[in-house]
């Protein structure tokens, strides 16, 4: 019997009763927990940490940007000035907000789609020849802080290798400083982003698109379907539905959390704040003035700004092959 | 033209010739995009100071030397805290890590995914959404309670959380779905306790998933620098201890290259040994909802 069907049926009986039902069922409950208690205990290491370590700290992120605290006196309650010192006062937070969006919607969706189409095409190749392009593809996520390769590349003299090929050229007669300049700081760490964003959804899609029915296939070619955009539209994107959820969520929060390329390749701050971005933002108030109440605020903004995007996208997605 | 490119499995219909060519220009494109960054730095790592400073700048190393690597050894053991260490503390980090994580994730795992007792449900639907957050986000408060533990300037500040992270309990938990709930009921009938069950029946069963955990655990391990929670040199990573010398610009040209080829080879080396089990473990964990 379904919660519905139970309160339904509750709803015609008096108070009374009503509420021996429901200490029924809640010491039905506690049996269950405490037939099953072996279960809970495997379950609770794990859990105890997960709440301590993820849960807890979200919550408490919450509370304290409602306060000023500097982590050296008690946190005061301020209300919600934080928030509107956040939105109204602070220019860089302003930047750092429009970044991080423009990082958001150009990473985000062009990650995810690079993703889901090379993991598609790879998918057709010979095994030995996926195996190959797979681990081209992923090698760059992987590879820990590697991606300071892209300074020697954006390098400012005429000895880095974008300089020294377009110097050779004749398209440039003098070196640019790449990350120097603000106007070339935020498509160069875009490009950088993308390089590195074929990760944990990349091998999701590859996992996923090997699992879909290959009868359907055989079925569609019967029913008329003519082209491999026909067989992707019709068949393979709806059948690797949860893969493509995972895949969003992954994108969508590794989008929203640009921090390490901007500092690496732009310097923290960098010029003009042109890369700044939610993040660093943060760990400005969070590790140089500890302004914790503040620095909580950006946090709670920007768990908010994830969590949002998150539900939005999810819910476009399930549209998928409607 | 209904013919494909040899590269292709010819076994599909519905493939025409110039749709194959047009997706494999596309992945040759990408591909040397996403892989020359990477052959540069491999190349850099081995040229001598007169090739790095050499107009134009070449892809290729045409006299390779290992002086890169002599150079970053010594840099390393000048620091008075010796090399060694640092690796011990990544290898030490990386190791407990991911057996704690593999133990504790799949002890989690099975109740959740075999069993519906209460709490079960609102717990899966966090870890979830857990998915969505960055460590960003909880930095501040994670250090709190770090500091209230006493755990902070110890490994364990970096250790303990990596216990559980929430991608890699949902990952065993949609592979352990697919045991047959004969085989547990069975075991059940036969008197065993669920610890028994989970060791000795669930546990050797998920063994293809456990790889995965290790190699994405692995990746996270390997290139954390422990900022944030650990201040003593002799406890810092080898990410950090690198880092330091390549922002630091204390090391002659190279050396970062020399640098990023030892941090990058072994994440690659591992994932190419391990990548069909990887991906089949992620296409048989189904990945419902």
């Amino acid at each position: 019997m379904s919660d519905l069907q139970l309160k339904n049926k509750v709803r015609g009986v008096p108070p009374k009763e009503r509420s021996l039902r429901r200490r029924e069922r809640r010491q039905q409950k506690i049996h269950q927990i405490k037939i099953n208690k072996h279960l809970y205990i495997l379950m609770a290491p794990y859990m105890i940490l997960f709440l301590l370590f993820t849960i807890l700290p979200v919550l408490l992120s919450i509370v304290i940007s409602f306060t000023y605290f500097n982590m050296l006196e008690m946190p005061k309650f301020v209300g919600w000035q934080n928030y509107t010192r956040l939105f109204l006062e602070d220019d860089i937070f302003l930047i750092a907000l429009k970044n991080t969006f423009l990082f958001a919607a150009i990473t985000g969706p062009v990650s995810y789609l690079a993703c889901f189409i090379f993991a598609w095409i790879i998918n057709e190749l010979s095994p030995k020849l996926r195996a190959f392009m797979t681990l081209i593809f992923y090698a760059p996520s992987i590879s820990g802080n590697v991606f300071f390769i892209w300074l020697l590349i954006f390098s400012g003299d005429r000895y880095g290798i974008i300089n020294g090929l377009l110097i050779k050229l004749g398209i440039l007669l003098e070196p640019i400083q790449w990350l120097k300049t603000e106007a070339y700081i935020m498509p160069i760490i875009i490009l950088v982003q993308l390089w590195l964003s074929l990760g944990t959804g990349f091998l999701a899609f590859i996992a996923g698109l090997q699992t879909v029915d290959k009868t359907l296939y055989e079925a569609g070619a019967v029913d008329g379907i003519k082209n491999r955009w026909q067989e992707l539209w019709y068949i393979t994107l709806p059948s690797m539905k949860p893969q493509l959820m995972f895949g969003a969520v992954i994108q969508i929060t590794s989008s929203f959390a640009v921090a390490d390329v901007s500092i690496q390749l732009a310097g923290f701050p960098s010029v003009n704040y042109a890369a700044e971005t939610v993040v660093t933002h943060l760990m400005d108030f969070g590790t140089i003035r500890f302004e914790m109440g503040f620095a909580s605020a950006i946090a709670t903004v920007l768990f908010m700004l994830m969590v949002g995007s998150n539900m939005i996208i999810q819910k476009l997605l399930r549209k998928v092959g409607e | 033209m209904n013919f494909t490119l040899g590269m292709f499995r010819k076994k599909r219909v519905n493939r025409s010739f110039w749709g194959s060519f047009f997706l494999f220009l596309l992945l040759a494109v990408i591909g040397a995009f996403m892989v020359l960054p990477l052959v540069y730095a491999i190349n850099a790592a081995f040229k001598p100071l007169d090739e790095i400073f050499i107009f134009p700048p070449t892809l290729f190393v045409r006299n390779p030397t290992l002086d890169n690597f002599a150079d970053l050894i010594n840099l390393l053991s000048a620091s008075w805290v010796p090399f060694t260490r640092y690796i011990f503390n990544t290898i030490f980090i990386t190791g407990v890590g991911i057996v704690g994580h593999v133990l504790l994730a799949s002890a989690a795992a099975y109740p959740l995914a075999k069993h519906r007792i209460p709490g079960t449900n609102v717990m899966f639907k966090l870890i979830v959404l857990s998915l969505m957050f960055t460590p960003a986000v909880t930095a501040i408060p994670t250090y709190m309670i770090m500091s209230f533990l006493g755990w902070v300037d110890t490994y364990w500040a970096v250790i303990i959380p990596a216990f559980s992270y929430p991608l890699g309990l949902y990952l065993m938990k949609q592979f352990m779905e697919q045991i047959p709930d004969a085989l547990i009921e069975a075991a059940k009938i036969d008197g065993a306790t669920e610890y028994r069950i989970f060791w000795t029946i669930v546990m050797p069963n998920v063994k293809p998933a456990w790889l995965t955990l290790i190699i994405l655990l692995f990746q996270i391990l390997w290139g954390t620098d422990g900022n944030g929670f650990i201040y003593s040199e002799q406890l810092k990573t080898l990410t950090s201890a690198t880092t330091n010398i390549v922002q630091g610009g204390i090391a002659r040209a190279g050396v970062g290259a020399a640098v990023a080829l030892m941090m990058m080879s072994v994440p690659i080396t591992i994932f190419v040994f391990s990548q069909s089990r990887i991906i089949e473990t992620m296409a048989t964990s189904g990945m419902k909802e």
